[in-house]
């Protein structure tokens, strides 16, 4: 009890509060292929982690080892301090899941699939009633509670899938790509929706390619390449010390980029040449060269993202995997 | 852990069930109910009695265990190959705290209760063909069930190792409509010479449409123990290796 009053509550990384996730050596081999190497990471709770990689970085492996879908070669998962596989059906029954492909029963209506999902795992039906009618409300889905699963857009599947996700009133929800190929007004619903959440103290976990999404919601990034972790840490402070402040991209011939290059070289910043483009990544205020750039054809400042330091790290080659 | 969380999934089949009921009743049923008209009524008019019994009256047993056995097996072949593929019902299931225990016991019982509903509606209608069922085939219904399992594990069996819906196309022509044509439906197999007659009883089908057969009539002339003996077994059997397959295809 003591322990309690000197450590405030607030204060995640508490010895007395455990890591939601916490994973530590996670392997996965597929033959003699490595998907997966050598993982260690943590979720601490109320925490929105993104996890991010190219296609074919182990991201999608690393979610299906967290719900035993995929068997880990080595390594420990604890989940909610519960040892996985061994204690699945209880984490599971307090995990939320927005899989990548839809897997909405299109046999059923909309208010027929999430009461059958609350079967599953066995809300009592009229806790589950209510349940089902607060959440048609939270995702604007109520005057579309008898349609056939066929006859809704793909934004309102997203945010039944997101319903479904929440009957349980899961305290880790897992998101993968939970916006893929929808439109933006369909895209900032669910984060509106998603945002609320999160003040509600849910613990998330993230994958996207969209990644001015992960830096909308995420407060923790973990970027995987070649099944390896590459960087993980707060994004902001991430894109400050690897990327850089701000950055010109600029447009034009080989001989006026060049004179560019040179130039930029009294800043401290780093350049990178992609075909007719020079990208300047300042890692200090380089304002004193706008002048120089204004005589160049087409440029534009701006500041550093999430996406610069994730080409950063993981390349400019195409991933097809 | 409850182990009869496997009924949620039962539950949500039969809802889908429920919306299409008419169509799959009569899927299931048509086959058998065309062949007692036209063997048992049309072709058995004229045929000398089998086995003492008129010849409608010797395939009727036999035609409802083949309902059974039509049923479950194209439930847990088509019907569970959309389940894990197309519609990734099962993804979405092992995202719930149920695991891979409920969900195959689920679709198999899920399979042997449509079949066994199908034996039953054939069962009604046998009255309307002047067959009159004895008391003892209420020990029959049992029977039918356990059928109803080996065959839907059976399709599962073949589920879990289709790569495309073509592929069962091999397992209707190579084993469901063998079976309906060879497991003493249409001939008695007691009479054929014995090494046929050995292979004809080792058949999964041939002691269920005996069963049926003596339950259905009250005629107690063949050993029953063995044939149900043997039965549970190979359900046993079928179950375990359907869990076994599925698992390996579904969990990396």
């Amino acid at each position: 009890m003591s322990q309690t009053i000197s450590q405030p509550e607030s204060r995640s990384d508490a010895p007395g509060q455990p890591a939601i996730v916490s994973v530590t050596g996670l392997t996965k081999r597929f033959g003699d292929r490595l998907v997966v190497d050598n993982i260690s990471f943590a979720i601490q709770r109320g925490q929105c982690v993104g996890f991010l990689g190219p296609n074919g970085a182990g991201k999608t492996t690393c979610i299906n080892m967290l719900l035993g879908l995929v068997e880990k070669s080595a390594g420990e998962i604890r989940i909610f301090d519960l040892e996985a596989p061994r204690f699945h059906r209880d984490i599971k029954a307090r995990i939320g899941v927005v899989p990548q492909a839809d897997s909405l029963d299109p046999d059923l209506s909309v208010e027929e699939n999430l009461s059958t999902y609350a079967g599953y795992f066995q809300i009592p039906r009229r806790l589950a009633r209510q349940r089902i009618e607060e959440l048609l409300h939270f995702f604007a889905l109520h005057n579309r509670r008898d349609e056939i699963i066929e006859h809704l857009s793909g934004g309102q599947r997203r945010r039944l899938l997101l319903a479904r996700a929440l009957l349980n009133e899961p305290q880790l929800l897992i998101l993968d790509e939970p916006t893929i190929g929808l439109d933006p007004q369909a895209r900032h619903l669910i984060w509106e929706r998603l945002a609320i959440l999160q003040a509600k103290g849910t613990t998330m976990l993230l994958t996207s390619h969209y990644l001015d999404e992960v830096s909308r919601l995420s407060q923790q990034v973990l970027i995987l390449d070649h099944g390896q972790v590459v960087v993980q840490g707060e994004p902001r402070q991430l894109i400050t010390d690897m990327v850089g402040l701000e950055v010109f991209e600029v447009d034009g011939t080989t001989a006026e980029l060049d004179a560019l290059a040179a130039s930029f070289r009294q800043c401290n910043a780093t350049q990178e040449r992609v075909g007719d483009k020079l990208y300047v990544y300042a890692r200090e205020d380089c304002s004193r060269l706008v002048k120089v750039l204004g005589e160049a054809g087409s440029w534009v400042r701006r500041p550093a993202n999430l996406e610069d330091l994730f080409i950063q790290l993981t390349g400019r080659s195409l991933r097809e995997s | 852990m409850n182990g009869f969380s496997f009924w949620t999934i039962w539950l949500r089949n039969a809802r889908v069930w429920k919306k299409n009921i008419l169509a799959t009743l009569i899927g299931n049923l048509g086959q058998p109910l065309l062949f007692l008209l036209a063997m048992g009524y049309g072709l058995g008019r004229d045929m000398a009695p089998v086995a003492g019994l008129t010849y409608l009256q010797f395939i009727a047993p036999g035609l409802v265990a083949s309902a059974v056995m039509y049923s479950a097996a194209l439930e847990t072949t088509y019907g569970s190959y959309t389940r894990l593929t197309v519609q990734k019902t099962y993804e979405a299931i092992l995202m719930t705290p149920l695991g891979f225990v409920d969900l195959v016991l689920g679709e198999i019982v899920w399979g042997a209760s449509k079949g066994m509903l199908a034996g039953v509606i054939m069962l009604l209608a046998l009255p309307l063909f002047g067959v009159m069922p004895s008391p003892w085939v209420v020990a029959l219904l049992p029977m039918l069930f356990l059928s109803g399992m080996f065959f839907s594990a059976f399709g599962l069996i073949m589920t879990a190792l289709a790569k495309n819906y073509d592929f069962f196309n091999y397992f209707t022509s190579l084993v469901i409509t063998p079976l309906f044509l060879f497991s003493g439906i249409f001939f008695p197999v007691q009479t054929m010479a014995p090494p046929v007659r050995g292979v004809l009883e080792m058949l999964p089908l041939t002691p269920i449409v005996s069963l049926a057969r003596i339950f259905c009539y009250g005629r107690f002339g063949e050993p029953v123990l063995m044939k149900i003996i043997g039965s549970l077994l190979a359900t046993g059997c079928a179950v375990w290796l359907a869990g076994y397959l599925l698992r390996r295809r579904l969990i990396q």
